[in-house]
């Protein structure tokens, strides 16, 4: 695990600055009808490292990955990755930049192979050209480079079987699989994942986990939704809290699980009594 | 009742230019909606505007044939692009109601007396093919095909027609399996999907509609090439309806599909005409009368059409897990 000094550049707090950041948003909010979705005062994600962002249903979490990779637009707010501005711009544009994002609800191509899917994910193949589309030489090595690539990651998230059937018949855990890998064969500097284990089989998982943790040593940020605490814990260098659309508070793992905000945000006022309970004042409040 | 000869004129249509016409409006329609699942309900349109472009640079700005043929591509290009800019950001249902009324509009423009100086107002354009029939390399005669005999004019319509039913053909099927058409397939099943992973949807989706339409004003511009003779009529909604139909019973996301599906439809209806005619000729059926067939017959393609969703929904060609109706 990290060492804390080199991820915050001073007081560990909500929001506070990083020594490398990668990514950097400011008053970032988005509203839906009278709901402050998002409304994030500053927030760094430092480079080279892993950051999990938690937080309980409905915490906003969703809705600012929309934002930071252009899917959405907010009310307010600037953000820039790397050092290049990002407000306004477009989200194949964001992901051609080196920022690319997966989806909560999966988006395979199902009606693609499993791996034209994986091509699909690769950038720079001239063969997408409409011009160059015609004239086989100009794209062969590149697509043979790229089907190496892909080849090599469906392998690693045990999808090889899988290669020639139509993503359509894939598993919901496959299909979450896939978009993970899908999304790495761009090579990507910083990659967002929302909820990436959710219905991945323990042992698979485990075997991710390491991927995650290969992805950092070769020099990608990895940014990620996750409830399951276990998976935080293992493998995040810095955590970030979000309710009700702020960052409540952030830090090393271990620091956070211990927090009161955290605590009080994920289990509200009832922290002290048990679900039954909670359900029975419901009712009896009606 | 003569069953050679209804065997002969439905043969026919296996060759005719109509079947042609609609196989590459139909293939147009294949790179909309099969390959990049745009909804385009307005290819009469398209066929239109390569129609009147043809006939407008050939008999007004008196372009041969190749000009004529440009002039009429062109047209459809531009059309695409006015429809595409404002839509193609938007969800897919903004492109089939623009379509739609976009192509109805241009019925209506072809149509009035307003403009008869360019496109012949309620009569068209007629007698615009003296280049393209230049070109014909049969010598002037009848030619006796075994189950039909045609003129050297039809038998050169039918060449280039076929002709160009087959470029298109290998130029989609080249186009289908680079990288290009998979990124469009792509779009096809998931939009956003493909955003993220770095593709400018827009131009491809636009890129696909020009294509598209373009195929169909070849379309639009053999169909009035056999008889050189263009009128607003011919390019209502139903000509847009019968090249879905065509599309569908082939099958959408492929190659093949509309130009088989455009042959069983031509030959369904001459199949159905020539038959019911017959029969009513004998006298078998008393409650119809001859001009009563030509309707019934689309009432059999309707029915046709409904065993066709429930019973074969992928198209004669399609493959049933690629794409169907609700595809
Ligand atoms: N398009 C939308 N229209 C209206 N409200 C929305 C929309 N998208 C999200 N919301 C609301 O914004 C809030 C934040 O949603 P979001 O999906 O970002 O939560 P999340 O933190 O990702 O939750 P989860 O952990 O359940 O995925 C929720 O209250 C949700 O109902
Ligand atoms: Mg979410």
């Amino acid at each position: 695990m990290a060492n804390i000094e080199q991820i915050a550049k001073g007081a560990i707090e909500p929001g506070c600055a990083k020594v490398d950041p990668i990514l950097v948003a400011s008053g970032v909010t988005r509203q839906f009808g009278g709901l402050k979705a998002v409304d994030v005062a500053h927030l760094e994600i430092p480079r080279g490292k892993i950051t999990a962002l938690i937080g309980p249903n409905g915490a906003g979490k969703t809705t600012l990955f929309n934002l930071l990779t252009g899917f959405d637009k907010p009310n307010t707010g600037t953000w820039n990755f790397a050092g290049k501005d990002l407000a306004g711009v477009a989200p194949h544009k964001v992901a051609r930049m080196g920022m690319v994002r997966t989806f909560q609800l999966t988006k395979a191509l199902s009606l693609l192979t499993v791996i034209d899917n994986m091509r699909l994910g690769a950038q720079d193949n001239p063969g997408e050209k409409f011009f160059a589309a015609f004239v086989r030489p100009l794209w062969a090595n590149k697509e043979r480079e790229i089907t190496e690539r892909a080849d090599a990651l469906l392998t690693r998230f045990k999808l090889d079987a899988k290669r020639d059937d139509y993503a359509a018949g894939l598993s919901g855990g496959q299909r979450k699989l896939l978009e993970m890998a899908r999304a790495l064969m761009s090579k990507p500097e910083l990659v967002m994942l929302d909820e990436p284990m959710a219905g991945v089989n323990p042992a698979l998982t485990q075997s991710l986990l390491e991927h995650i943790k290969g992805l950092k040593e070769n020099g990608t940020t990895v940014l990620f939704v996750e409830h399951d605490m276990h998976m935080v814990r293992h493998i995040s260098d810095w955590v970030v809290v979000m309710a009700e659309g702020k960052i409540v508070a952030e830090g090393p793992p271990a620091d956070v699980m211990k927090n009161p905000a955290v605590i009080d945000a994920y289990l509200g006022a009832h922290a002290n009594s048990d679900l039954g309970d909670v359900e029975i004042a419901t009712k009896e409040g009606n | 009742m003569d069953f050679g000869q209804i065997f002969n004129l439905t043969a026919g249509e296996l060759i005719g230019v109509f079947t042609a016409a609609y196989a590459l409006c139909a293939l147009g329609l294949a790179m909309h909606f099969g390959f990049t699942g745009l909804l385009n309900f307005g290819q009469a349109g398209f066929a239109a505007l390569g129609a009147y472009g043809y006939a407008f640079a050939a008999l007004k700005l008196g372009w041969n044939m190749w000009g004529s043929f440009g002039f009429g591509m062109v047209c459809a290009a531009v059309f695409a692009l006015i429809l595409g800019l404002p839509t193609l950001r938007l969800r897919a249902d903004y492109l089939a109601i623009v379509t739609i009324a976009a192509a109805q509009a241009l019925y209506f423009f072809f149509g009035t007396e307003k403009y008869a100086a360019f496109t012949g107002g309620s009569n068209g354009l007629s007698e615009f093919g003296g280049d393209f029939y230049g070109y014909n390399p049969f010598p002037v005669g009848r030619y006796d095909l075994g189950i039909i005999t045609l003129s050297e004019k039809e038998i050169w319509i039918r060449v280039v027609s076929w002709g160009l039913v087959a470029f298109v053909a290998v130029l989609l099927v080249i186009l289908t399996r680079s990288p290009w058409g998979r990124t469009l397939k792509g779009i096809r099943e998931d939009e956003d999907a493909v955003r993220s992973l770095g593709k400018n949807v827009f131009v491809y989706k636009m890129q696909s509609l020009v294509l598209g339409g373009v195929i169909g004003s070849l379309g639009g511009m053999v169909f009035v090439l056999s008889s050189q003779t263009n009128q607003a009529s011919t390019w209502v909604s139903n000509f847009t309806f019968m090249t879905w139909t065509v599309l569908l019973l082939g099958g959408a996301a492929t190659i093949l599909g509309p130009i088989v599906g455009s042959a069983v439809f031509f030959m369904f209806l001459m199949f159905t005409q020539a038959f019911l005619e017959g029969l009513v000729n004998i006298g078998a059926l008393p409650f119809l009368s001859i001009a009563q067939v030509g309707q019934i017959r689309y009432l059999l393609v309707g029915l046709f059409l409904m065993l066709l969703v429930i019973f074969r929904p992928q198209g004669f060609f399609g493959n049933k897990k690629e794409l169907q109706f609700n595809g």
